[in-house]
Order: C-alpha cells, then sequence, then structure tokens
C-alpha cells in the first residue's frame, strides 16, 4: 500500500517565548515492512541540526528556533510503501540489546492489578510458547481497558489505566509493555501512523513491540486488536511514551502554548 | 617526643591485630617517613599547634567547605585537615600507577565495548542483565563513538592499604569523582607553611594537574572542532555541594565556568552565550548527572542543563566528559568484574586487588551475607559518599537487624564486603600524634594519553578505630606526598 502522510503540529504561545528547542523522531525507517519514498519535516523560521540514527535504529534531530515567536508550525510530509509483515518487524537495522526494554520506567511500572491481569492471561500458556503468549496478553489488555478518547491524560500509568478500565492508545500500549515485562519478555512503545480508511479514527498512533524469541521484534496494537499491518507507518521506538515521543520540547520564557495536532493520510493503491 | 607517643600507640595493640602502620615497622621508621620523622622530633610541640590553627584558618580563608547531606541546619563545614602528610616512596608509587593506569583503561575499554557490540557479555564473562538492565546503562549512547573511544576522563580510583605490597580497590568513581580540589589545596597549604621540608625532601608536584586535565579534555575535542578546541565546566550552580571545587577548577583551567542557561543548541553545536556574541564549545566538563543534562532527552523537569544537547553530542558536535553512561563501569556490582575485564580487553592479570565482594542478589552470596552482617561492611550498589552503608563490626544488634530487613526487601540493591585492616598513619588528635585508619583516591587522566597524577587525596577516619574516611561522615584530608628518588 502507498501511504502518503501529511502531519502538522502547531504550537501557539500565549506571549512570545524567547527560544524553543526540540528533539525530533519524526522519520520513519525503511525496513521489511515499509520502504520510504520521500520524507520532509520542516518549521519555518527553524534552524534543524544534521540527523543521526540512534541504536534503536530511528533517525533523530533536533530543532531550535530563536525567538521571539509566538508561532510554531512543524510540517512532516512523506510517502511510505507498505507491505502486511504480520507485524513482524523485520530487516530493521538497530544494534541495541533486547534487554534494555526489560527495565521499568513510572509509566509502565507494574501493579497488583497488572500482575493479576498478567497471572490470568497466561494460566493456560506453556511457557515456550513466546509468540502465544504474547497473543494472550494483547488479548487480554485489550478486554481489561476499553478504548476511550479522551478517558486519560499524557501523564496515567499503566496501572492507573487499568485500574480505570477506560484509556487511549498509550494506556493500552504501556499496559501491554508492563505486563510483557513481568513475563520476562522485553517490551517497547512504538509509535507512528495508521491508515484508516477515511474516517476520523486516531491517525497518529502508539502501539507495543514484543521481542519473542527467533521472531525477534513483533509489534501489537491492543487497541484495534490486531498486529500492524499494511496500514501502519512505524515511526519510532522507545522504553515508553515519553522516551518514543515524536516530538520532545521546552519553550523557554515565554507562556501557556497551545497544541494543535492534525494527521491526514491517503492511500494510492 | 610526638613521633614517640606515635610509637607508644604503636605498640598499644595495632600490631597486635594486623593492622599496618605506614610510618612505623615495629620501633623502626619506614623509609618513605624517615624525613619527616626527623623533622617532627626536631620540632616543638608548640610550635605544631601552632601551625595547626594556621593551617586551620588558611583553610577557613580560601573557603574550602563542603556541604554535608543527610545533616539538618549547617550544611557547610571546614574538612579538618591534617597536617601530617601521607608518604609513597617513588617505587610503591611506581606499581600503583601501574596499576591505577590498567584499570582506568580497562573501565573504558568495558564502557566502550557495551555501547556497541557487547562483546564481553557475549562472552559470558559478564551477566547480560547487569549490563542492560543496569539503572546506569543508558540506552541513548548505544552505538555512539566519543573521541578517542574514551568514556572516562577522570578515573577516581579509591584505594585501601593493608601490607606493605597490598593495595586493594574499594571502589572505582568514572563519573565525575570530586575532591582534586583538595589534593591541590592541600599541598598548596603545606608549601606554603612548611618551606624547609620541601627544600629538604624532592616531592612530586601536583600543581600541574589542572593544565593537565585542561590537555586532557581539549585531546577528545570532536573532529569537526576547527581550531584550539574551547573546552567548559558545567556545574548545576552555586547551590551544589562541589561548587567550590567547579569554580576552582575552572580558575586553575582557565576555562569558562557556565550552567545550564549559559549554553544553546543551534543546528549541529553548542554555543556558550559571551558578551561577544555566541561562541562554540568543543568540550563540555560537565560535574551534573545524566538524568539533568538534557531535558530532550531525560528528565523533562531539568533546569540544569541545555536542551538538545544529547543530540548535538550523538551527532558528533561535542564531547561530554564523562560521557553519559559511564556510570554503568562504577557499579558495585559491576566492579566484582574489573579483574576479567583486564584479562579480557588488556590480556594482563589485575595489579590492583579487588576487595572479595559478595553480591546480595546472589542467593548463596545473601544467605552468607545475612548470617554474618556483624563482620562485613554493606554497600548500595548504586550508593555513593558512604551514605547508607553498615559498617558490621561497627553497628548495634538493632542497626544491624533494620539493614538485615532492607536487604531482604531489595537484595540485589546491596553488595557486602570483609572489613579490610585498613592501614593507618600517624594523624595530629587532640591528645597529640595517633594512628588513624586512611584511604587514598589517586586521580586518572584519560585522554589521547593516560596520566597519573603524583599524589592523590588521602582521607583519615579522625576517629578512633572508625573505617568510614568519607567527608560526609566526618573524615578529615592529608597531603599525599609521592618521592623522588
Amino acid at each position: 500500500m502507498r501511504l502518503s502522510v501529511r502531519h502538522t503540529t502547531l504550537y501557539e504561545f500565549a506571549a512570545p517565548v524567547r527560544f524553543v528547542a526540540q528533539s525530533h523522531r519524526l522519520t520513519p525507517a525503511s525496513s521489511g515492512g515499509q520502504t520510504v519514498l520521500d520524507w520532509q519535516v520542516s518549521a519555518e523560521g527553524a534552524v534543524f541540526g544534521s540527523a543521526f540514527v540512534d541504536g534503536a535504529g530511528d533517525a533523530v534531530s533536533t530543532m531550535t528556533v530563536q525567538g521571539p515567536v509566538e508561532r510554531i508550525a512543524v510540517l512532516v510530509e512523506g510517502t511510505v510503501e507498505t507491505t502486511d509483515t504480520t507485524g513482524v518487524l523485520r530487516d530493521h537495522r538497530e544494534t541495541i540489546s533486547p534487554r534494555v526494554y526489560l527495565r521499568p520506567t513510572r509509566a509502565i511500572e507494574l501493579s497488583r492489578g497488572l500482575l493479576e491481569l498478567r497471572d490470568a492471561a497466561l494460566a493456560r500458556v506453556a511457557a515456550d510458547r513466546a509468540l502465544e503468549r504474547a497473543h494472550r496478553l494483547a488479548g487480554a489488555v485489550a478486554d481489561a481497558i476499553a478504548y476511550v478518547p479522551g478517558a486519560t491524560h499524557a501523564h496515567t500509568t499503566a496501572g492507573e489505566a487499568l485500574e480505570q478500565g477506560e484509556g487511549v492508545c498509550q494506556d493500552l500500549a504501556h499496559a501491554l509493555i508492563a505486563v510483557a515485562h513481568a513475563s520476562g519478555i522485553p517490551a517497547r512503545y512504538v509509535t507512528g501512523y495508521l491508515f484508516t480508511g477515511g474516517d476520523a479514527g486516531e491517525a497518529a498512533h502508539a502501539w507495543a513491540e514484543l521481542n519473542v524469541g527467533d521472531l525477534g521484534w513483533v509489534g501489537f496494537d491492543p487497541a484495534n486488536r490486531c498486529c500492524p499491518d499494511a496500514r501502519y507507518i512505524r515511526l519510532g521506538s522507545g522504553r515508553d511514551a515519553r522516551d518514543a515521543a515524536p516530538i520532545r520540547g521546552v519553550a523557554r520564557g515565554g507562556a501557556a502554548e497551545a497544541m494543535d495536532v492534525s494527521v491526514l493520510i491517503d492511500a494510492q493503491q | 617526643m610526638l613521633a614517640s607517643s606515635a610509637r607508644e600507640a604503636r605498640r598499644g595493640g595495632e600490631a597486635a591485630i594486623g593492622i599496618f602502620n605506614e610510618m612505623f615497622d615495629g620501633e623502626k621508621v619506614r623509609p618513605a617517613y624517615a624525613g619527616l620523622v626527623d623533622w617532627v622530633e626536631r620540632t616543638p610541640r608548640e610550635v605544631l599547634e601552632q601551625k595547626k590553627q594556621e593551617a586551620e584558618a588558611l583553610f577557613r580563608r580560601i573557603g574550602i567547605t563542603f556541604a554535608v547531606y543527610g545533616e539538618g541546619g549547617d550544611t557547610e563545614r571546614l574538612i579538618p585537615f591534617d597536617m601530617m602528610p601521607r608518604v609513597f616512596t617513588e617505587r610503591e608509587w611506581r606499581r600503583l600507577e601501574r596499576g591505577v593506569k590498567q584499570r582506568a583503561r580497562a573501565l573504558n575499554a568495558f564502557l566502550w565495548d557495551v555501547y556497541h557490540r557487547a562483546e564481553i557479555v557475549r562472552a559470558g564473562v559478564v551477566p547480560a542483565d547487569l549490563v542492560f538492565r543496569n539503572e546506569a546503562y543508558e540506552p541513548a549512547v548505544v552505538g555512539i563513538d566519543p573521541p578517542g573511544r574514551v568514556y572516562s576522563h577522570i578515573v577516581g580510583i579509591d584505594l585501601v592499604r593493608t601490607g606493605p605490597e597490598d593495595f586493594f580497590v574499594l571502589e572505582d568513581n568514572c563519573r565525575t569523582p570530586s575532591g582534586v580540589s583538595y589534593m591541590l589545596e592541600n599541598r598548596e597549604i603545606m608549601m606554603r607553611m612548611f618551606p624547609e621540608l620541601f627544600r629538604s625532601t624532592r616531592i612530586a608536584p601536583v600543581d600541574d594537574y589542572p593544565e593537565r586535565l585542561r590537555r586532557t579534555l581539549a585531546s577528545v575535542a570532536s573532529p569537526k572542532c576547527d581550531g584550539e578546541p574551547v573546552s567548559v565546566i558545567l556545574s548545576p550552580g552555586a547551590f551544589n555541594s562541589a561548587y567550590y571545587e567547579h569554580s576552582f577548577l575552572a580558575d586553575q583551567m582557565g576555562v569558562e565556568l557556565v550552567e545550564g542557561q549559559d549554553l544553546f543548541v543551534q543546528g549541529d553545536f553548542v554555543y556558550m552565550r559571551t558578551t561577544e556574541g555566541p561562541k562554540r564549545v568543543d568540550v563540555i566538563y560537565r560535574r551534573i548527572d545524566d538524568a539533568f543534562l538534557d531535558p530532550l532527552c531525560f528528565r523533562p523537569d531539568s533546569m540544569l542543563g541545555v536542551p538538545g544537547l544529547m543530540n548535538v553530542y550523538r551527532s558528533g558536535g561535542v564531547t561530554i566528559c564523562s560521557a553519559p553512561g559511564s556510570g554503568v563501569a562504577d557499579d558495585k556490582a559491576v566492579y566484582t568484574y574489573v579483574p576479567e575485564m583486564i584479562r579480557f580487553y588488556l590480556g594482563e592479570t589485575a595489579i590492583l586487588k579487588n576487595v572479595h565482594t559478595w553480591k546480595c542478589a546472589d542467593p548463596e552470596d545473601r544467605k552468607h551475607v545475612l548470617a554474618n552482617l556483624e563482620d562485613l561492611v554493606v554497600k548500595e550498589v548504586h550508593g555513593s559518599g558512604g551514605y547508607g552503608m553498615l559498617v558490621g563490626p561497627r553497628s548495634s544488634k538493632e542497626q544491624i537487624a533494620a539493614y538485615a530487613e532492607r536487604i531482604k526487601a531489595n537484595p540485589s540493591d546491596f553488595i557486602a564486603q570483609p572489613t579490610l585492616a585498613l592501614s593507618t598513619c600517624p594523624t595530629f588528635v587532640a591528645e597529640g600524634l595517633a594512628p588513624r585508619h586512611v584511604d587514598l583516591r589517586p586521580y586518572c587522566l584519560v585522554g589521547r594519553e593516560v596520566h597519573l597524577c603524583p599524589g592523590g587525596l588521602t582521607r583519615v577516619a579522625l576517629t578512633e578505630g572508625s573505617l568510614v574516611v568519607n567527608s560526609s561522615q566526618g573524615g578529615g584530608v592529608k597531603d599525599t606526598w609521592v618521592l623522588a628518588d
């Protein structure tokens, strides 16, 4: 499938800011399931640092804007040719050890509820059936946390979302990472785009990857009860949502900001 | 007189329990101290007393104080300075020097390896989880190649001595070992107060340390640097306990002392704000922790760091000393593998010994530790500064029981070591000259070359019998002499 993306992030500051610095993880890497045909990140008045590829294979770069500035629009445009690999991340160049993705962060801290969820999910699965265990965990998370937009906030933890029984894709991914860790399966947070066929849906999306034996990293999207296929573009990864965020930024010496994100995805057959 | 009172103390029982006295071998004065003992015996006690007060006044005037954590109220106080220097012969020092340099090389080789192919893990020498699941292992720097493959540019190795040839490494400090300003100030004060001693004895100088540090930093500037490298010291600010040292070093090295807000990132480089406009910075000797370096990579609430710094670092536009992620080499559990690292990377046998260490994460070790707490020293794996440790032989039953519960709750956070018979060095106390336990932190500079400063910081436990020398726990400092042949 050929997917074209137009992703705008607009920042508006109540009073002009002195300086803005952002770290971008906004450029997808080509791998078995996706070939990047063209891709561009731009922002008027901004200076970009040269990109480098980190240990997990993600392209990262810096953007700074010297103020005073009231409004910044970061525009991401590109086209990717995708194929369905049934979630398996193939031929993705990375050097980092999967064991790193067993370490907890605040967002994916284990709770009693998450441990019970894991126990119930894995009750009758043999320990050596790694892929089946991963599927069971993803299914259990999807059953336990209903996808409800706006139900949680950016800092909600996996345990809190489970207790609430509702969440967005970030919460479901966090919960899946947490229960995978509790089962000794390395797991990480993945951001990207999802083509939903024209209706609003969640075009900027997030899911989880679990490191499953010989297969390596396999994507699981508990919010949609599936593994990523040709409708997905994988942007980058991290230990949790904050670590993987496509944009991490600070603004100095100004007033409150309002952010507006719009993502348009089109498929050309 | 004074020295004879120390001889008394010597007879008083040290020998009986096998403690190595660095000045006396039975009744005999060891060669390293011959000149010094001579001088002490010739100098009237009143003069020494007066000098001692002068020294204290000098330190107070210079303003060397050290903030002490964990104490309410008054957080800054003077570190007691002891006038009796600690002395090494050149021969003793040469061996130490080889041992420390060897260790500094191996630790840097380990750091480069674990952030690349981790051959040492693949070879089964160091367990994968000890590296990759270590809190100090920094995923953000995997695959990054710092200039010269150097991660830890200033290695502080804490050593203790138990016999004429017996030196043990207590711990490695690969991040930002502090205390070097005391080494320099102690020497300065000694030279000012006892110029005659420095005329009669040939003592290796330490005052070129700041210049050597400056050159070490310049030698690891990124290949993108054209012209004379610009280095700065990045401090968290005046509220930090080591701020004195930051400003002292900057001054001695002739480089700028900056805080996060003085630096900014643009494009591929880091710049310093100056009155003449932005100036590119090539090397940052940072005295702030990894977590605070860059809010875009680590703690988002950090106001101490520089937004975007890590991206410039990772794309090769600036060198950070020590490299982020260096802490994985000075973890107290990783410490136990340093002799294997030396064999693995250098094909050599470790010159300096490790102290036997029980890892509480290991069930067998844990059993041993819990059964023998009254004889052991227990430390937190990520701890430093002598905080949160248990010295079994000097703790009450209640303290030991409470500590045992902490170990059981989080075994992998603790390691234990035997209580070593640290050597003693004569020290001025209220009653005169008496033996007190000492350790040593020499400072090894690693750039394109490896250099060990001939001297270091000798810390002394001022309480009789105490083995805890940390300044935060009431220890003092001494000048450290390496005699030139």
